[in-house]
């Protein structure tokens, strides 16, 4: 059933680095009728403490985030890896605290972006970009925690002129990892240099993501290598090729 | 490695290896190899979930009564006249074995494929104390003639080249000359071992499952070494970790069906070997003497902390490892342990102590590749979590040995930092606006920075935040 | 003192029992197939993996067997007197230009040599099959001992097409193996193999290079 509105929790990175994918996530939301609603002062799921087994700072983070969401809204994210934190870690970091139980309500409101546009809104897609080949990068755990696989790739497969190149290798990590790719820079510089081979030879002009942290990793490399390829979340690429001009 | 005390450094010995190309070559060409052929086994995602849900299952049972039923296996092999020894230490094991040898005057010794005997070093203790002691299974025989340990679990010598391979063999074989036919470096194995096999005075094997209900001792594999070396020699010692066992003979056969499917991509072994007993009244073969040895070496202890027991449900298949983007880009090797990639990052540092191995918990991008193939369900990414939080503090709930060992106190400034910036919407703001002004002045010299643009240029600021789109679009607050 | 068994066991036991949900075998369980789409899962997965098949009629396999020998050039071929397979293989082997007969009716230490260096066939009867798997189940006993299915290089197994059933667990559970089990029993899914070098399949690397599954 379609709510009458929705929270939209940005993350830090779209928030800092790519605010245009942040903005187009709210436009598609917006133009199937949903009234958006952004909290300021949210930062961070908390997920590079989580990972890194600072919990408590994690909490302490996580739980400014959850009195900001407040009402029985969905919390939609555009981020896989953000909404796998927020959704099956947030009860297990509040596990025996005074506000578990809050931690685990919010954590059932979460909602990745493209879940939501595809199976609660139904959204169908006009493209009136020209011709384009671009390639699909599954974060891990966008894929992996999220189940996000059929949904970004049923909204490709909606827009007319574009045609989707494959990676060799679609599933596998490209190396960011959140702290492992400073703690361990010369396996994931390997991990994302096979990457950016990858998204050469598929011959695609944008490498799409729904995660904006994936695509700091990718595109930050592609950049370094002077690859042609841009990077681009899937929120904006879809929002970009189906608004009305 | 270094000494107990000290502390192992898989950053230097993962980036010397990320130098080697034909290392990453044989890895990269042998783990795309194995993940096809794992994946062409499980066509039907249901039938997979099914699956590997019954044999999870099946070893969490063995965990929730373990030690029930390590006493029935004890009793059930001791009827079946099997002898069962205790081992507490890797070292009390390895003097049970050479006592073994020492009652029978055995001084030659052929041995299967045997994970444990790897952590007991069984090879360089028996040669140190005069006693032969063959690899037999061919990788392991590989590795064993070039004085290594093996490079993965399954395929100990997937680290060489064929012409490595013929290059050793011609080096080391007598009679051998360098070809680099596998046939024909495969029945230069064959000759050598036969012999061996022959004159054996003693066979090792594993246990890739013991059931309790039976007194049985189930060996999985394909070469026919394992048979040997069970069957030939007069006596059989074989290895097990106290968690290999479990309660039931049909629990074997839904174990069997994701080991080797998940391992080699195979639906079965070639050979299945069940071992009840020692040479029967009237048979003409088959050991006089079965000896069972039950390895604890740390177990016990991972056993008791319920945050991370489920790392006792492995059958060792290594399809983690297969499946893992840092196990393929550096190799086994690197982790300087037993048991490499995935499984070896959660087991190694637990029963090494996090003092020692808080390197390893930290070695993964949490990517959950290993998690989406592990066929009994083991959390490893939630069990690397667990090992980082405990590594990074000590306090008296945390179970795992050496916990607080890998306690940073700069990092944890770093965090009570990031905690600041992240609590208050003020200090957010004014972070945000710092990486605006002074980010561009970055040219990425030091620390982490130097990390992320060896290989990335330096991420830039947007011009203006979501928190500034979101205003000007005059989108609620609440 | 308490000795390790105690002591590791001791460490067991002081822990509060893991929780666990019993095993639902259904997806294992509801392996079936028709007689006639046992024999032939049985025979593809089998022929994968470079098994061979000699189809023959009930009442003269011995000959299809001797016949099979001769043309393979085998000299010799070991078998289990004491069994009825045993016997009747006997039995068309004496005539001329048929391979001689090494029967294993001794301990293999009487026998070792012979066995390792100048037999080329090693006969057995297969006690039944698995059609799920393309699986032999070898059941060695003082009559048909371990080794007549491991040390020679060519293994001829006779097996009546009416055993194969459906999975292993199916196997087990019917003929009731939890009861308890002889000394030895080897499940057999083809020749020896590996793939230990730069993961290239090969044959033949420690037990028989070639396995013969005489179909009756």
């Amino acid at each position: 059933m379609k709510p009458e509105a929705v929270y939209f929790f940005g993350t830090c990175v779209v928030d800092l680095f790519f605010p245009e994918a942040g903005l187009a996530g709210i436009e598609l939301l917006r133009r199937e009728g949903v009234r958006v609603i952004f909290p300021r002062g949210q930062t961070c799921c908390a997920q590079p403490a989580f990972n890194c087994g600072h919990h408590a700072e994690a909490r302490a983070v996580a739980r400014v985030q959850i009195a900001l969401f407040p009402r029985d809204l969905p919390v939609v994210v555009p981020s896989g890896s953000c909404a796998g934190m927020m959704r099956h870690h947030y009860p297990e970091l509040f596990a025996g605290e005074p506000d578990e139980a809050a931690a685990i309500a919010f954590a059932g409101r979460v909602v990745e972006l493209t879940q939501f546009l595809v199976n609660v809104l139904g959204v169908r897609l006009t493209d009136r970009g020209g011709p384009e080949t671009v390639t699909w990068h599954s974060s891990c755990h966008g894929l992996r925690e999220m189940g996000l696989e059929a949904e970004p790739k049923g909204l490709l497969a909606q827009l007319g002129n574009v045609r989707v190149a494959p990676l060799t290798r679609e599933r596998e990590c490209c190396g960011f990892g959140g702290t492992f790719s400073v703690r361990y820079p010369d396996i994931s510089s390997a991990m994302v240099a096979d990457k950016v081979a990858d998204v050469v030879q598929s011959g695609a002009s944008v490498v799409l993501s729904a995660d904006a942290a994936c695509l700091l990793n990718i595109g930050g490399a592609l950049e370094k290598t002077g690859a042609a390829a841009r990077p681009m979340h899937l929120a904006e690429f879809l929002w970009e090729r189906t608004r009305e001009r | 490695m270094s000494a107990e005390t000290g502390s192992t450094d898989f950053h230097a010995s993962s980036s010397k290896a990320l130098l080697d190309p034909s290392l990453r070559a044989n890895f990269r060409r042998a783990m795309d190899g194995l993940m096809a052929k794992r994946a062409a086994q499980f066509p039907d995602p249901v039938e997979w979930d099914a699956l590997r849900t019954l044999a999870a299952s099946i070893r969490a049972r063995t965990l929730a009564k373990l030690p029930a039923l390590l006493e029935a296996l004890e009793a059930r092999c001791t009827a079946n006249g099997i002898r069962v020894h205790w081992a507490e230490t890797v070292d009390d094991a390895n003097e049970i074995v050479l006592g073994i040898l020492r009652a029978r005057g055995a001084a030659r010794l052929v041995k299967g494929k045997s994970m444990v005997s790897e952590e007991m070093h069984l090879n360089d203790f028996l040669e140190k104390n005069g006693v032969e002691s063959l690899e037999s299974d061919l990788g392991e025989y590989i590795i064993q003639l070039d004085g290594e340990t093996p490079s993965h679990i399954i395929m100990p010598a997937i680290h060489k080249s064929r012409q490595q391979i013929a290059r050793l063999f011609g080096e080391k074989i007598r009679g051998a000359e360098y070809t680099e036919d596998v046939d024909a470096l495969t029945a230069t194995a064959r000759r050598v071992l036969r012999r061996k096999f022959f004159e054996a005075e003693a066979g090792v094997s594993g246990v890739n499952i013991a059931v309790a209900e039976t007194g049985t001792l189930v060996l999985v594999e394909n070469e026919g070494n394992g048979r040997m070396s069970t069957h030939v020699p007069p006596v059989h010692i074989a290895l097990m970790g106290i968690e290999k066992v479990v309660e039931k003979l049909e629990d074997v056969a839904p174990i069997l069906t994701v080991l080797t499917r998940s391992a080699t991509g195979q639906p079965v072994s070639t050979y299945l070997n069940l071992i009840s007993g020692p040479r029967g009244p009237g048979e003409k073969d088959g050991p006089g003497e079965v000896h069972l040895v039950i390895l604890d070496n740390g177990r016990s202890r991972i056993f008791a902390d319920q945050e991370v027991a489920a790392t006792l449900r492995c059958i060792r298949c290594g399809a983690c490892m297969n499946y893992c983007p840092v196990y393929t880009r550096v190799g086994g090797h690197a982790y300087e342990a037993v048991y490499p990639g995935p499984i070896g990052s959660i087991l190694t540092p637990q029963t090494e102590g996090l003092a020692k191995r808080h390197d390893l918990p930290h070695a993964s991008s949490l990517c959950h590749a290993c998690v989406e193939v592990c066929p009994v369900k083991i959390p490893i990414t939630q069990i690397l979590v667990t090992l980082r939080k405990e590594s990074a503090h000590a306090s008296p709930e945390f179970l795992v040995k050496g916990a607080g060992g890998g306690r940073d106190r700069l990092e944890d400034l770093a965090w009570w930092g990031w905690r600041m910036a992240h609590v208050s919407p003020l200090l957010y703001k004014a972070m945000s606006l710092g990486l605006r002004v002074f980010g561009p002045l970055l040219k990425g010299g030091a620390g982490p920075l130097k990390a992320w643009t060896q290989a990335r240029t330096m991420p830039r600021r947007a011009p203006r935040t979501l928190h500034d789109l979101a205003s000007e679009k005059g989108l609620p607050d609440a | 003192m308490p000795d390790a068994r105690e002591r590791i066991l001791g460490r067991l036991r002081a822990v509060k029992p893991h929780a666990f949900t019993p095993s639902d075998f259904s997806i294992v369980e509801t392996k079936t197939w028709s007689p006639a789409a046992r024999l032939e899962r049985l025979r593809t997965a089998m022929a994968a993996v470079r098994t061979e098949f000699l189809d023959a009629a009930a009442h003269d396999w011995p000959e299809t067997v001797r016949a099979f020998l001769v043309a393979q050039g085998a000299r010799n071929v070991a078998y289990g007197p004491a069994t009825e397979a045993g016997r009747l293989l006997a039995a068309a082997c004496t005539r001329a230009g048929a391979p001689a007969l090494v029967p294993y009716d001794r301990p293999i230490e009487d026998l070792k040599a012979t066995l390792f260096d100048d037999v080329d066939a090693g006969f057995t009867a297969v006690r039944c099959a698995i059609a799920d798997t393309g699986t032999l189940v070898l059941w060695p006993s003082p009559e048909e001992p371990r080794l007549l299915s491991l040390v020679p290089p060519l293994h001829v197994a006779l097996l009546s097409a009416a055993t194969i059933r459906d999975t292993l667990l199916s196997v087990l559970r019917d003929e009731g193996w939890a009861k308890g089990l002889p000394p030895n029993v080897v499940l057999v899914s083809g020749p020896s193999k590996t793939a230990d070098i730069e993961q290239t399949l090969a044959y033949g690397v420690h037990g028989p290079k070639r396995l013969v599954v005489v179909l009756v």
